[in-house]
């Protein structure tokens, strides 16, 4: 194939290459940050938006949903970001340090750094940072994601976000909770680098709030989880929204490290959370989960690849979907073992509840394992609710939307339950009830 | 309170005749044994009863407290009284026993227009009830019945029993799977609900579950009819003679 060959432009493509040529100039970094960007444009020039004839993007094809790209959002008025934050009812009233991007950009003065700081964590403006000589380090990407569309799209565009720096040894006493604002209509671009300190422990809660028309969402979320530290991240993508809200993951784990995180769908017309999880270090865990719900038209995608590239990790996806009417789900999850990473020990599992004739699930657990030490596993399942067991709630005096109810909410509970974070636990269980609710 | 008229019933998916003309007539207060071998359509009967969906009727009726109990939902007719322990209970994963028991009492109060019952008023039942049936607490956090022993299965069914208070219990087997200890305990939860309005058809293989509930009047059922009806004198006779008898009767 010819390398400079450009592909037929679609009206979305076409809206983002002149939003490029419009923002460029704009846009925050230093030279070398300028050089990523325009490579990443260039590479949509080339390839187009992710497309179902991309390996990745075959039941989730981007190019055809996004068939027009809103300008960038420009930037908030305080007063839209306060009602917004006002308006916010993601974790009730759970004790929590907040960050907030509204419109693509880090607030300061509606984020609590300076409570932050009395806690260990630093966090600073993203795209203050990719002004600096070493910026482009804060675009890279890992092996494991090769050439992703969404990826690109992300360097070429991203507007702000955070830097946050947990200092080594500290345990955050409460969790932070990073909120994406949305107070107009545009796309909003945005990557947030989490580093978290050798030994040091926290708990992130990552919402997205506010209309913003047609525009995309693009947030990568890079974590780097130090030595024998601990991250858990609660990722909420939830409400209904016009333009794909698409998600991205790159974890960087150490040794003897925990990472933990879960991704809940609920609403958008087309939510993609894609992962990357690399090992870096011996000895560290990571459980992954994803709860999806979908109805209408709409497609929730989670894909993930979990990379054992060193022996002694432990590793576990648990993945659950319910479908109604005519909507889709996808799970892609692959294990990757290396060569000598013996010892490795993952489990995957990912399973669909169709509630309608029309709904279609794609599930795709792969493991690609080279080396002969390992325990892995992995399994899928797509069913519908199991009419035994709605008899016999049904026999008890339970009427039959209600035993339905009960009988989703158990099959969604056992990934809530499992990723065992009590906090947010609640908060999430009420919101499926109140998806649930919508129905009946 | 309940009146089966001539009762023919069949297995929907594959048409097979089950159930060719039962009648029989049940009324409040009193306890009927519904005895017979393996494939007489025992079970038939009692899932027939309870409103699952794999049977078709294919001619009589029956009546609870003077309704059409065919046309009515699983759940309408646990609300109007009626009560199915099963052969074999279901497991739910994910639904915490307690919350389960919760759910199903609220349903049926709420189906009946009656307020629900406050949560420590509904503690405080379940926990004198669970007591008489020797269920912990612990049990009652669990998912329902994922991970129960066979004795814990059929307790867990009596104490929904008891809490639901039906008109009319229909017991399926409730004594297979049971230890003498776990019969001894099953037998006194469903005595004590023996009452002069309350109903009970206690479907059973042995004599042995009858020592313990003793019953009004035995039926004997084979092929899908019952050929001989008489008192607990006939559970003892069928312990000795077996089946035998009733099975040439009815071909």
């Amino acid at each position: 194939m010819n390398a400079n060959t450009t592909i037929t432009h679609t009206q979305g493509e076409t809206q983002l290459m002149a939003r490029f040529e419009t923002v460029r100039e704009e846009l925050a970094g230093s030279v070398s940050v300028d050089a990523l960007r325009s490579a990443a444009a260039a590479q949509l020039r080339q390839a187009g938006l992710p497309h179902r004839r991309v390996e990745e993007y075959k039941y989730s094809d981007l190019r055809a949903f996004m068939k027009s790209a809103a300008p960038l959002a420009t930037p908030s008025a305080a007063p839209d970001i306060e009602a917004a934050l006002s308006a916010l009812d993601s974790y009730g009233d759970l004790e929590r340090h907040r960050i907030v991007i509204a419109n693509g950009s880090y607030r300061a003065e509606f984020s609590d750094a300076a409570a932050l700081a009395e806690d260990g964590v630093t966090v600073a403006d993203f795209s203050a940072a990719l002004t600096a000589d070493d910026g482009a380090q804060l675009l890279a990407t890992p092996r494991t994601a090769g050439q992703d569309g969404l990826l690109a799209l992300n360097t070429a565009f991203v507007q702000g976000g955070v830097v946050v720096d947990v200092r080594a040894g500290t345990t955050v006493s409460k969790p932070i909770e990073i909120v994406h604002v949305a107070t107009s209509e545009g796309a909003q671009v945005t990557r947030c680098r989490i580093a978290v300190g050798e030994g040091a422990g926290l708990r992130l809660l990552e919402t997205f709030t506010g209309d913003m028309g047609s525009g995309e969402l693009n947030a990568v979320f890079d974590y780097a989880v130090g030595d024998r530290a601990k991250l858990a991240s609660t990722r909420l993508i939830a409400g209904a929204a016009a333009g794909p809200r698409l998600l991205t993951t790159i974890a960087t784990i150490g040794a003897d490290a925990e990472f933990k995180s879960l991704g809940f769908i609920a609403g958008p017309g087309f939510a993609r959370n894609q992962q990357f999880v690399n090992f870096t270090g011996e000895h560290s865990d990571a459980k992954i989960y994803g709860v999806s719900m979908a109805r209408g038209t709409s497609l929730a995608d989670q894909t993930l690849i979990v990379d054992h590239a060193v022996p002694h990790c432990n590793s576990r996806e648990y993945f659950k979907t319910v479908l109604d009417d005519s909507a889709r789900g996808v799970y892609q999850g692959r294990i990757n073992v290396a060569p000598h990473a013996q010892k490795t020990d993952g489990e995957m599992m990912t399973q669909a509840l169709l509630l309608s004739e029309e709904a279609e699930m794609a599930n795709k657990p792969e493991l690609e394992i080279f080396a002969d030490d390992v325990v892995c596993a992995h399994g899928a399942t797509s069913g519908q609710i199991d009419e035994e067991l709605l008899f016999y709630l049904r026999a008890r005096g339970i009427p039959e939307d209600e035993a339905q109810t009960l009988l989703i909410m158990a099959f969604l509970s056992e990934a809530i339950e499992e990723f065992d974070e009590e906090d947010v636990t609640e908060v999430l269980e009420a919101r499926v009830r109140d998806w649930l609710a919508v129905k009946n | 309170m309940l009146e089966i008229k001539n009762l023919h019933a069949r297995i929907a998916e594959d048409e097979a005749e089950i159930l060719r003309g039962i009648d029989l007539t049940v009324n409040p207060g009193e306890v009927h044994a519904v005895m017979g071998p393996n494939g007489s359509g025992k079970s038939t009967l009692s899932y027939i009863l309870a409103g699952k969906e794999d049977y078709e009727i294919t001619e009589g009726e029956i009546l609870f407290n003077g309704e059409n109990m065919l046309d009515m939902e699983p759940d309408e007719r646990a609300a109007a009284g009626m009560f199915l322990a099963f052969q074999y209970p279901i497991e739910i994963p994910g639904v915490a026993t307690m919350e389960f028991l919760k759910t199903a009492l609220n349903a049926q109060r709420k189906a009946r227009g009656e307020d629900p019952l406050s949560i420590p008023d509904f503690m405080k039942t379940v926990k004198a009830k669970a007591a008489d049936l020797n269920i912990s607490m612990d049990m009652l956090k669990r998912p329902l019945n994922v991970g129960f022993s066979g004795g814990e299965k059929k307790r867990s069914e009596i104490l929904q029993m008891s809490l639901l208070e039906p008109k009319l219990c229909v017991l399926d087997e409730t004594d297979s799977g049971l230890d003498i200890d776990a019969l001894r305990i099953v037998s006194e939860g469903v005595n004590k609900l023996r009452s002069p309005e309350r109903a009970m058809v206690v479907i059973t293989h042995y004599q042995r579950l009858l020592d313990h509930i003793v019953p009004d009047v035995v039926h004997v059922l084979s092929r899908g009819k019952i050929v001989k009806t008489g008192d607990k004198a006939l559970a003892l006779e069928l312990e000795k003679n077996g089946y035998a008898d009733y099975v040439d009767a009815a071909a």
